[in-house]
């Protein structure tokens, strides 16, 4: 088969691999219809996730058709179209049990610290990912759902991560009503974000970026106030400006470890690597949130430390949340806003290429060339 | 609940609401909201919302049909996180440890947990090794390395020009070849520069 294979920082390309095949009973092989590239797999591509081996196949936003399925398999049947959380979960596992899947202890040995994720290097368990014509999913009764005759395919696949990252991100913002909501970032899953907010009533939703493109996006698709930091001189002044000196109520981090904003963060974290990415984004949500407030980190970080304003966010008194999105969770909920139009994440994609072009799409989307927003990937056509 | 009687956002002296003991009040209220926003306020409950509350026990409805998974075979030789009491009964299969890479990844794994920076200096260390590995044995197969293709750099010869301003990596638009191409640069002259000194010394 075809798939995208790593080849070491900022570079990749597609190779003739083994099908995937079956391993476990309650394994399935799906054949990939449609994936996409997530703002977290550029982590990988820039080297930045320990133990990210040669060879490896990226890709945990995927959905396609089932082709092969193990002997335990009850719940889905071959040539069922399935959409698959990007979490690799087990369903029975004490923190399974508890709703939380994307902390499942049964699926990664390489870490206890994150669970198992489709395509995300050895740390998150060493499974390929869906960046290929054909991916293994394991416990196929516990994660595939099968697609609603419905749904569109591109609001299929942004489900399985970046649009149900966005909506987990404003729930753990414990939005009230009224709420003061800044959402750090207009990519994908902060785009989501601000249309997740207003559902829970906030009253104000206030988007931070510096690329014009997105951020008229979150002012079009998601109803939102915008700022861009580079027209301002501290975006937090900024932030405390417009809520009256108070700060946000809540403040959702949706960009993750490699944050633009401070030159010397990038350079020591994210091109010189000297600490786990640049936090750039993450302190000024801690900086930017009022006292006793929310800040919600859904942007995604590694296991190495980064140089975060943990005093600030003390002596502020602030509650933290963050999470790996445990996606199916979020699903039943969620496909009744994109049914209703509540939430529109198709909305969202600027770009589609063949799986053959996938090093000009790391490119493009790396350096967010042509306005793009959210590329996909089509393997099928390639 | 705030007030959203009034829909200004200064106190009634205009001095900043974060020095007065007054509720924040809301710029525009609720039925304003709800005329606007489509789906506004449609989760405003909690109980509506999916990840409420945090913790909620409910083995019986993931899907699966065992205490504990049925073991996948193989995990003799597999590397584990020695903060895990056993190879977990799933894993991935991947790109399997070799090499020179595999052994300094095997050490992370066995002497560290996850909670020393040794581990995933280690890590670090094994991935940079298995890069370079893999870079110079690509040149003896028939599918060498190729920096122009595999950093999809040929993407910018088909950007439209009018969007390049609003991309993320002009501060370090300087930086990022040095860091892409600057090793390959560095790796090609040291080629040079010892296969010279080699002929010079077979003269």
């Amino acid at each position: 088969m075809r798939a995208m294979t790593y080849r070491g920082p900022y570079k990749l390309r597609v190779e003739e691999k083994d099908r995937p095949r079956i391993e476990h009973p309650n394994d399935a092989i799906v054949r990939v219809q449609l994936a996409a590239i997530c703002g977290s797999d550029l982590h990988l591509y820039h080297g930045l996730m320990p133990d990210t081996r040669i060879g490896h196949t990226f890709g945990h936003e995927f959905i396609g058709v089932v082709d092969e399925i193990g002997s335990s398999v009850q719940h889905l049947q071959v040539g069922d179209r399935v959409m698959v959380p990007f979490n690799i979960f087990c369903g029975s596992c004490w923190f399974c049990a508890r709703g939380l899947y994307s902390n499942c202890h049964n699926v990664n040995a390489n870490a206890t610290a994150v669970g198992g994720i489709y395509g995300y290097s050895h740390t998150t368990g060493g499974y390929d990912g869906g960046q290929a014509e054909y991916v293994r999913v394991p416990f196929a009764d516990v994660g595939p759902v099968k697609i609603p005759e419905w749904m569109h395919d591109e609001d299929a696949v942004l489900l399985t991560d970046a649009a149900a990252t966005g909506y987990f991100g404003a729930q753990l913002g414990e939005i009230a009503e009224g709420d003061t909501v800044v959402v750090l970032g207009a990519g994908p899953v902060g785009l989501i974000a601000a249309q997740s907010a207003w559902l829970m009533g906030a009253g104000r939703v206030i988007v931070v970026d510096h690329l014009v493109e997105r951020l008229e996006k979150a002012r079009t698709m998601a109803h939102a106030e915008t700022l861009n930091y580079d027209e301002l001189d501290d975006v937090v002044v900024e932030l405390k400006k417009q809520t009256d000196y108070l700060g946000a109520d809540v403040v959702i981090e949706a960009v993750g470890a490699e944050s633009d904003g401070s030159c010397l963060q990038h350079i020591a974290g994210t091109k010189l690597k000297l600490q786990g990415g640049s936090p750039v984004a993450l302190n000024w949500a801690i900086d930017g949130v009022r006292k006793g407030g929310t800040v919600s980190v859904v942007g995604a970080y590694g296991p190495i430390p980064a140089a975060v304003k943990f005093g600030d966010a003390l002596n502020k008194g602030l509650t933290m949340r963050m999470n790996q999105t445990p996606v199916k969770r979020q699903w039943p909920r969620m496909f009744e806003h994109v049914r209703n139009g509540h939430l529109t994440p198709r909305e969202m994609v600027t770009h589609r290429f063949p799986l053959e072009g996938i090093s000009e799409a790391y490119h493009v989307f790396s350096a967010k060339l042509d306005g793009c927003i959210k590329p996909l990937i089509l393997p099928s056509a390639s | 609940m705030t007030d959203t009687t009034r829909t200004d956002t200064s106190s009634a002296d205009d001095i900043p609401i974060a020095y007065v003991p007054d509720p924040p009040r809301m710029r525009e209220s609720p039925e304003q909201l709800r005329a606007r926003i489509p789906g506004w306020g449609a989760d405003l409950d909690p109980a509506d919302r999916p990840s409420h509350p945090k913790l909620r026990y409910a083995p019986d409805d993931t899907g699966a049909h065992w205490r504990f998974p049925e073991r996948q075979p193989g995990a003799e030789q597999r590397e584990r996180s020695i903060e895990h009491a056993f190879v977990t009964p799933v894993f991935g299969t991947a790109q399997p440890l070799h090499g020179l890479s595999g052994a300094i990844r095997r050490l992370a794994y066995r002497r560290y947990s996850e909670a020393r920076l040794g581990h995933w200096a280690l890590l670090v260390v094994g991935d940079r090794v298995d890069a370079w590995g893999s870079h110079l044995r690509s040149f003896a197969s028939l599918h060498p390395d190729n920096p122009i293709t595999e950093t999809g750099i040929l993407a910018e010869l088909h950007a439209d020009g009018t969007a390049r301003s609003g991309r993320s990596d002009r501060r370090h638009q300087l930086l990022d070849p040095v860091v892409v191409a600057g090793p390959w640069v560095a790796a090609a002259a040291g080629a040079f520069l010892g296969g010279r000194r080699l002929l010079r010394r077979m003269r």
